[in-house]
C-alpha cells in the first residue's frame, strides 16, 4: 500500500470540495478500495473518509419511491422494511452477495463502484488494460471461466461483480451525485456504466471526483421478485451467472443479469420476448455474445436459469 | 522401548481416560484467542522488525538486475536480502524448492527479495519499489502436453514403488468378460490452511530461535540447518500452535528462510508471514494427476484384473504424486498393475497434502468402481463387498492386522438408508432438484514411526509431558494428556502437555496419518520409564505396581503419586521404536463414505445434503477429536469434489486464482450435518496404544462418493475434477 | 490442564491483567518507534501518520500510527491483542472478524482511522479462559474448532449472527423476506459463510450455535 494522507469529511459538500486535492479518493466502507490498495491496484495519495458525512438514511418519496443514501450499508438496505416489501429483488441480490461482515461495512455507492474480480486485474505482474491501459489483456487467452460473454472487447472481458447493481438495473434506479463544484445531477443506472471498448479503465460516466449521494428507486412496480445467483460454492462467492427478475402476472417482466458482462446486463427491448419463453428471450438478451471456449457455458446457463425461474414462478 | 510383538494387556486397556470423548484441553485458550501462533510472540520478541517477500513476476527465466535504490530510500527500511547478499543457500532435504530465486527463477512467486522495515506497512510498500529486470525463458506448465515426456521416477522415501506387477494384468484384462478403461484427472489443489506460513526469527550470536508454523520440527531443524549451512544444534524451533497445515507446513518453507536471513541482515528479530496471494504459487501444493484405470471382471462381478497408472508433474527432482497407493491393497484380483510417471513442470513444487497419493488416487479409483458396478448391473456397495480381500492382494498370505471394510460398507449403508437409492440415474426429483446418492470405500495406510517424549512428576503430583510433537488441530494435546493420565493413574487435571519445541525429545511429528498413534506411543514409553522410577523411589517392585486414582499401589501398600517426587522431581525419557510387525501385517485403516446430493435440474448447481462416514481405524483414543478429524476431512473432500482447483495459466505459467476468493474451499453453507460412525478396532500389532491414525482416512473416497452421487442424480458422468456445473452442462446430452 | 505458552503455567487472573497492561505499553511504544524512528535520509514514500481514539473491549485507547494501518494490524501489532487473526488480509476468510458498535466486520478491510469513537469488541472482550462466553463454552463442548486459527472469528461472528436473527434481519436462505426469521441450521450456515474453517469444523460449529440459540440442532 502506498502512503497517503487522510482526512475525515463531515459533510457531502466538504467531501466534494476536498476531492480536488491531487491523488484524492473517497473512502466509504473500504471493503473493495482497501483490498485494491494493499495490492497497489489503487494508489491514492489522499483519502477522504466519507463514512461520517450522513447519507446513511433511506427516505420514502412522495411518488412512492425510495431515496437511498449512498452510505447506507448493504445489510441495512437489505433489511429495510420498505425494500423487503416492495423491492424484494434488491434485498435478495444484496443478501446473495459477499458475507455478513462485508455487507455490514459495504455501502450502496461503494457496491455500485466495485471493480472487477478478474484474476489478472488482481495480479499486478500481469498485463491488464483496465489496470494499466495499453498493457494488454491476459484474460482473453487465459483463464476466462468467470469472465464476460457479452459487452466485452478485444481489450477487456472483465465482469462487473455486483449483485446489488443487477437488481438496481432491473428496478431502473437513478443515481444522484454531487460534483466538486457543488452541482448535482441524476444518472439513470442504464447510462451509468460504460462498456470497455478500447478504454476499459473507464468504468462509469462519473466525472472525476463526482460523489454519489443517493440512489433513487422509482415507485414500486409490484410483481414477483426473484434473484437467482448461480455459483460453485453455496455462499460467499461471486456469480458465474446471476438472474434478477421481476415477473408480472401477464407474463411480462424485467430481467437483468450479473456475471456475464462488464456491467449489469439488461436489454429492455428484449423483454417483450419473456412471454415467449426463456429460449427466445435469452437469444435476444445475449444477441451478439462473444464467449471464450471457457465461458461459453454461460449462454446455456443463463437460458436454463431463466427457464427455471419462469417455470417456478408461473406454475 | 522397542515394539516387536503384538501388544498384550497394558495400562492403556483400562480405558479410564483413553477412549473417552474428552473436550480438547486447549479449548479455553483457542476459543478465547489466547493460544499463541507463530506471529504472536510479542512477549518474547520485543520491538521486532517486519519482513515482506517480493515474489517473482515471471515463471521461468533469470533475474538480470534488481534496482534497490528506491526501496532502500523508502521509509523505515532496514535491510534488503536477495540472492546476491544472502550467502550460499542449499535446498533442504524434503522439498526441492530453492527459497530465494536468483539469478535463476524456477517458478512464479518464488521469493526474489525480502525487505525488512520498522513496520509491516513500510516493508510492504518498500517491496513494491524494487525494480526487477527479468529475462524470461520458455517453461513447461501443462501436464497434458508434458505427459508423453514423463518418466518412471526413482523409488521414493514415501509412497508406493513406481511400478508394481502381480500376475498377468495385460493378459487378464484383455480376456475379461466386463471391462472398464477410463481416464480421470484431479487438479492442482491448495492446502489453504487458515494461518499463513509465518515465522519470527531471532538470532543470539550464531544461535537461531524461530517461532514458526512447521508440522515436523525435527525435519524443520534438519532442513533449516542444511539450507543456511549452520549446525543443527544452533537452531531452536517453536510451534506451540499451528493454524492448520494439512501437509502444507511439513518443514521449512520460504517464510522460515526469509525471516532467518532477514533477521541476520537487519540485526533485529524479524516477523514475517507469507501474504495470502503469494502462498499458492510460492509454497507447495497437491499436484494435478492424470490417471488411467482399467478394471476387468467376470460376469459375476469378481475382479480379475485391475490396473492403475498415474501421471503427475513437478519441478526437477521433485516427488511423484503417488496416486496408485490404494489400488494396491483395496480390492481383490489376481492380476494387477500400478505405474507412476513423472514429468518436469515449471510450476511451484508439488508435495504432500493430506493423504498424498491416496486422496487423488481414490478420487479416480472409486468413480471407476462405480462405473464398473453399473456395467455389471450390480449395486455399488455389493460390488465392493464382493471384491473385498482379507489378505494383501499383492502378497497372498500376508494378512491385514485388522480389516473391516465390509462392515464399514454395510453399517454405512444401513445408517444412510442406501436401500432408498435408485440404480437408474435421475430417478428421484424434489421440486427443481434431482437427488442422487453415492458411495465410496476409504482406505489409508496406518504407519507408525519412532517417537520420543519426556515425562516429569513433581511434588504436587503434576505430570508434565514434553515432546516436540505438534498439534495442528489434530487433538494431539488432548490425546497425549489422556495417554499420560491413563499410564500414571491420574486425572487429566493433573497432566500438563508441552508440545512444539525442538528442544524437547524428538517425536514423529505431524504427517502421513502417523502422528496420533506414534506420538502417544512415545509418551507411553516415557511413562513406562516414569512408572519404573516411581516404583523404585518408593521401594516397590515395578512390574507389580499399579497406578490408579492418583495412588501408587503395591500389594496392600498405597501411596500418593506425588509422594514419589517429594524430595526431587522425577524425570523419565524414552522413545518407542518398531520392529517388523508392519512387514508381517498389512496395517491399514478402512472406511466407507455415503453422500446424498441435490442437483438443480436447470442450473446443475450441486449441493451436498447428507453425509455419513464409517471408519475403522484402530483404537479411537478420543472419539470427539477423532470425529472432528473425519468431519474436517469430509469437508475437504466436498471441496475436492465440487470446487477446488488451482487453475494453471498455460501461457504465463502460474496458478491464476491465487487467493481465497479465487480458490474456493467449502464454506458453512456447503456442509450439512455430518454423521461419523467409528467402528471398534483394537489393533495390537500397531503399538501398545493399539491405535491408528484417522485424519487422512476421512478424506479418502469422499470426493468420489460425491461424484457418484452427482452421477446418480443426473446420469452425467464427469471424470475431471472438480465436478462443476459447466462440465455437467457440457456433457448433458 | 493447559498452558498458554511454552514454559509458563495455566493462565491465571494475574496474567490476564498483565495482558491488559501490555496494551498500554504497546500504545506508548507505537508513538515512539512506529513512526518517528525512521532513518533521516530523504525517503521516496513519506510516512503519513494520524491519531485515532476508540475503545477496545471497554477500554479507551488512543493511537498515533501510520495512516495505512488496518484495524486488524492496530489490534494485533500495536495493542498486542492477537486473538483477532490475520488469515488472508483481503476480506476472503473472516478470521479477522471483530464487532464494531455491535456489528461484525472484517477488521482487515478497515483502516484503524475509520474507527474514531467506535466501540470495538474482540474475542478477548467476548470471554476469557476463566470466564467463558456461552458461545465459547459451546464451541468447546461441541468441538467446534480444530487448529483454532479461525475460531476467534467464528465465535465473534456466531455471537453476532444470533443477534442478527433476533433482530429479524433476513438472509439469502430466508424463505420469506417479509416474515420474521428464526434460527435454523440453514439460516446459521448461510450467515456464517464469511468465516472459512479449513479444518472443516462447520458441522460442529452449527451444533454449538444451536445450543446457544436454545434450538435443537
Amino acid at each position: 500500500m502506498k502512503s497517503f494522507t487522510y482526512e475525515r469529511a463531515e459533510t457531502p459538500a466538504q467531501a466534494a470540495a476536498a476531492a480536488s486535492k491531487p491523488g484524492a479518493k473517497f473512502l466509504a466502507g473500504g471493503t473493495n478500495l482497501l483490498d485494491l490498495m494493499k495490492l497497489q491496484i489503487e494508489t491514492p495519495t489522499h483519502l477522504i473518509d466519507i463514512g461520517r458525512i450522513g447519507l446513511d438514511k433511506i427516505e420514502s418519496m412522495s411518488n412512492g419511491g425510495l431515496r437511498i443514501g449512498a452510505l447506507v450499508r448493504n445489510t441495512d438496505l437489505a433489511a429495510d422494511p420498505h425494500v423487503r416489501a416492495d423491492y424484494g429483488i434488491l434485498s435478495r441480490a444484496l443478501l446473495a452477495g459477499a458475507s455478513g461482515q462485508l455487507r455490514n461495512k459495504a455501502t450502496t455507492a461503494g457496491n455500485l463502484l466495485q471493480r472487477t474480480r478478474c484474476p489478472y486485474f488482481y495480479d499486478t505482474n500481469q498485463p491488464c488494460n483496465k489496470r494499466s491501459p495499453g498493457s494488454g489483456c491476459s484474460a482473453i487467452a487465459g483463464f476466462s471461466r468467470q469472465l464476460a460473454v457479452i459487452g466485452g472487447s478485444d481489450a477487456c472481458i472483465a465482469t462487473h461483480p455486483s449483485d446489488m447493481a443487477v437488481a438496481m438495473m432491473a428496478l431502473d434506479a437513478v443515481i444522484e451525485t454531487v460534483k466538486p463544484d457543488g452541482k448535482t445531477r441524476l444518472i439513470p443506472i442504464s447510462e451509468f456504466y460504460l462498456l470497455p471498448g478500447k478504454t476499459p479503465h473507464l468504468e462509469t460516466n462519473l466525472e472525476k471526483n463526482e460523489l454519489i449521494t443517493f440512489v433513487v428507486l422509482p415507485a414500486p412496480v409490484g410483481g414477483t421478485h426473484v434473484y437467482h445467483k448461480v455459483r460453485d460454492r453455496a455462499s460467499y462467492a461471486f456469480a458465474l451467472v446471476s438472474v434478477g427478475a421481476i415477473l408480472f402476472k401477464d407474463g411480462s417482466g424485467k430481467i437483468a443479469l450479473g456475471g456475464v458482462a462488464p456491467k449489469p446486463w439488461r436489454k429492455p427491448s428484449a423483454e417483450k420476448f419473456i412471454q415467449s419463453g426463456a429460449k427466445g428471450f435469452t437469444a435476444k438478451l445475449l444477441e451478439g455474445a462473444r464467449p471464450t471456449n471457457e465461458n461459453a457455458f454461460k449462454l446455456t446457463l443463463v437460458q436454463r436459469t431463466i427457464e427455471g425461474i419462469l417455470t417456478e414462478n408461473r406454475s | 522401548m522397542k515394539f516387536e510383538k503384538p501388544a498384550g494387556i497394558n495400562p492403556i486397556d483400562q480405558l479410564k481416560v483413553i477412549g473417552k470423548p474428552t473436550d480438547r484441553i486447549e479449548g479455553p485458550l483457542k476459543t478465547t484467542g489466547t493460544a499463541k501462533y507463530a506471529y504472536e510472540y510479542n512477549d518474547q520478541v520485543v520491538s521486532p522488525a517486519y519482513g515482506y517477500i517480493l515474489g517473482s513476476a515471471i515463471a521461468k527465466g533469470t533475474i538480470s538486475r534488481i534496482d534497490q535504490s528506491a526501496a532502500k530510500r523508502s521509509a523505515g527500511v532496514l535491510a534488503i536480502v536477495t540472492a546476491e547478499n544472502a550467502g550460499p543457500l542449499q535446498p533442504g532435504k524434503f522439498y526441492v524448492s530453492r527459497f530465494l530465486a536468483g539469478p535463476q527463477i524456477d517458478h512464479y512467486h518464488q521469493a526474489v527479495a525480502v525487505v525488512v522495515a520498522e513496520t509491516f506497512e513500510q516493508a510492504r510498500a518498500a517491496a513494491s519499489l524494487l525494480k526487477v529486470d527479468y529475462k524470461k525463458s520458455k517453461g513447461s506448465y501443462d501436464l497434458e502436453s508434458a505427459r508423453d515426456s514423463a518418466q518412471q521416477p526413482a523409488p521414493a522415501e514415501f509412497g508406493p514403488p513406481p511400478q508394481t506387477l502381480t500376475g498377468d494384468f495385460e493378459g487378464a484384462f484383455k480376456t475379461a468378460q466386463v471391462k472398464l478403461d477410463e481416464t480421470y484427472t484431479t487438479p492442482d489443489q491448495a492446502h489453504a490452511m487458515m494461518e499463513p506460513h509465518a515465522t519470527i526469527a531471532k538470532w543470539d550470536g550464531d544461535r537461531l530461535t524461530c517461532w514458526c508454523s512447521v508440522q515436523q520440527l525435527n525435519w524443520g531443524v534438519r532442513d533449516l540447518a542444511i539450507i543456511l549451512g549452520i549446525p543443527k544444534e544452533n537452531i531452536r524451533l517453536i510451534a506451540s500452535y499451528i493454524g492448520g497445515g494439512f501437509g502444507g507446513k511439513g518443514t521449512v518453507l520460504a517464510d522460515l528462510v526469509a525471516a532467518s536471513l532477514a533477521a541476520r541482515a537487519a540485526g533485529r528479530p524479524v516477523k514475517l508471514a507469507l501474504q495470502r496471494p503469494l502462498m499458492f504459487n510460492n509454497t507447495i501444493h497437491r499436484p494435478k494427476t492424470i490417471q488411467r484405470i482399467r478394471i476387468g471382471a467376470d460376469q459375476d462381478g469378481r475382479i480379475t484384473a485391475i490396473g492403475h497408472e498415474s501421471w503427475s508433474g513437478n519441478l526437477q527432482g521433485g516427488r511423484t504424486e503417488p496416486a496408485t497407493a490404494s489400488t494396491r491393497i483395496l480390492y481383490a484380483g489376481a492380476n494387477r498393475l500400478t505405474r507412476l510417471k513423472l514429468a518436469v513442470l515449471d510450476l511451484a513444487e508439488g508435495n504432500a497434502m493430506r493423504a498424498p497419493g491416496e486422496a487423488p488416487g481414490m478420487m479416480a479409483l472409486e468413480i471407476a468402481m462405480d462405473e464398473m458396478a453399473e456395467k455389471l448391473g450390480m449395486d455399488p456397495v455389493e460390488f465392493r463387498i464382493k471384491n473385498d480381500t482379507q489378505e494383501d492382494p499383492e502378497k497372498p498370505g500376508r494378512k491385514f492386522s485388522t480389516r473391516k471394510l465390509i462392515e464399514c460398507l454395510q453399517t454405512g449403508a444401513e445408517k444412510f438408508g442406501w436401500q432408498n437409492r435408485r440404480a437408474k440415474p435421475g430417478s428421484i426429483k424434489e421440486g427443481q432438484w434431482l437427488i442422487g446418492m453415492g458411495v465410496a470405500s476409504a482406505v489409508r495406510g496406518a504407519p507408525v514411526t519412532k517417537s520420543a517424549a519426556r515425562v516429569r512428576l513433581n511434588s504436587s503430583g503434576i505430570i508434565t509431558v514434553e515432546t516436540d510433537m505438534t498439534d495442528l488441530g489434530t487433538g494431539t494435546y488432548t490425546i497425549i494428556a489422556q495417554t499420560a493420565a491413563e499410564m500414571m493413574g491420574v486425572g487429566l487435571d493433573k497432566v500438563m502437555v508441552k508440545l512444539g519445541d525442538s528442544s524437547f525429545p524428538e517425536s514423529a511429528g505431524s504427517g502421513g496419518q502417523w502422528g496420533a498413534a506414534s506420538s502417544t506411543s512415545g509418551v507411553y514409553a516415557a511413562c513406562e520409564k516414569l512408572r519404573e522410577a516411581v516404583a523404585n523411589v518408593l521401594g516397590f517392585e515395578p512390574t507389580k505396581t499399579q497406578f490408579s486414582d492418583g495412588k501408587v499401589i503395591f500389594g496392600d501398600q498405597s501411596v500418593d503419586l506425588a509422594g514419589a517426587a517429594k524430595s526431587a522431581e522425577l524425570v523419565a525419557q524414552d522413545e518407542m521404536t518398531y520392529g517388523g510387525l508392519s512387514k508381517e501385517y498389512a496395517q491399514t485403516t478402512f472406511g466407507a463414505h455415503f453422500v446424498e446430493v441435490a442437483v438443480n435440474a436447470y442450473t446443475f448447481e450441486i449441493r451436498v445434503r447428507r453425509m455419513v462416514a464409517v471408519c475403522h481405524a484402530g483404537r479411537i483414543l478420543n472419539p470427539k477429536a477423532a470425529r472432528s478429524q473425519v468431519i474436517g476431512a469430509m469437508t475437504m473432500g466436498v471441496g475436492a469434489a465440487l470446487m477446488e482447483e488451482m487453475v494453471v495459466d498455460k501461457n504465463i505459467g502460474f496458478f491464476v486464482n491465487h487467493d481465497l476468493a479465487g480458490y474456493e474451499v467449502p464454506v458453512h453453507a456447503d456442509i450439512p450435518y455430518q454423521e461419523v460412525i467409528l467402528l471398534e478396532d483394537i489393533d495390537p500389532t500397531m503399538s501398545p496404544m493399539k491405535a491408528k491414525g484417522i485424519g487422512e482416512l476421512g478424506l479418502c473416497g469422499v470426493a468420489s462418493a460425491v461424484a457418484n452421487a452427482v452421477y446418480n442424480a443426473t446420469g452425467i458422468r464427469v471424470r475431471d475434477y472438480p465436478i462443476t456445473l459447466d462440465k455437467l452442462l457440457k456433457n448433458n446430452v | 490442564m493447559m498452558e498458554n505458552e511454552n514454559g509458563s503455567g495455566a493462565i491465571t487472573r494475574r496474567e490476564m491483567l498483565a495482558g491488559t497492561a501490555i496494551a498500554v505499553t504497546a500504545l506508548a511504544m507505537t508513538k515512539v518507534t512506529g513512526l518517528e524512528a525512521v532513518p533521516s535520509a530523504p525517503t521516496v514514500t513519506p510516512v503519513e501518520s494520524e491519531g485515532v481514539s476508540f475503545s477496545v473491549n471497554g477500554k479507551a485507547v488512543k493511537l498515533e500510527m501510520d495512516t495505512r494501518t488496518t484495524l486488524l494490524d492496530a489490534l494485533r501489532e500495536h495493542l498486542h491483542l492477537t486473538g483477532t487473526k490475520k488469515g488472508c488480509d483481503h476480506g476472503q476468510c473472516g478470521a479477522c472478524t471483530v464487532l464494531v458498535n455491535g456489528r461484525r466486520i472484517n477488521s482487515c478491510l478497515s483502516l484503524a482511522l475509520q474507527h474514531q469513537d467506535d466501540s470495538i469488541t474482540t474475542i478477548e472482550g467476548i470471554g476469557t479462559p476463566e470466564n467463558l462466553h456461552p458461545m465459547q463454552s459451546a464451541f468447546i463442548k461441541h468441538d467446534g474448532f480444530q487448529c483454532g486459527y479461525c475460531t476467534p472469528g467464528q465465535i465473534c461472528s456466531a455471537v453476532a449472527v444470533l443477534e442478527e436473527i433476533k433482530a429479524g434481519m433476513p438472509s439469502h436462505v430466508s424463505a420469506e423476506l417479509k416474515a420474521p426469521v428464526a434460527f435454523s441450521n440453514a439460516e446459521f450456515r448461510e450467515r456464517m459463510s464469511g468465516n472459512i474453517c479449513r479444518c472443516g469444523a462447520y458441522s460442529n460449529i452449527a451444533e454449538a450455535a444451536a445450543e446457544v440459540a436454545g434450538v435443537q440442532g
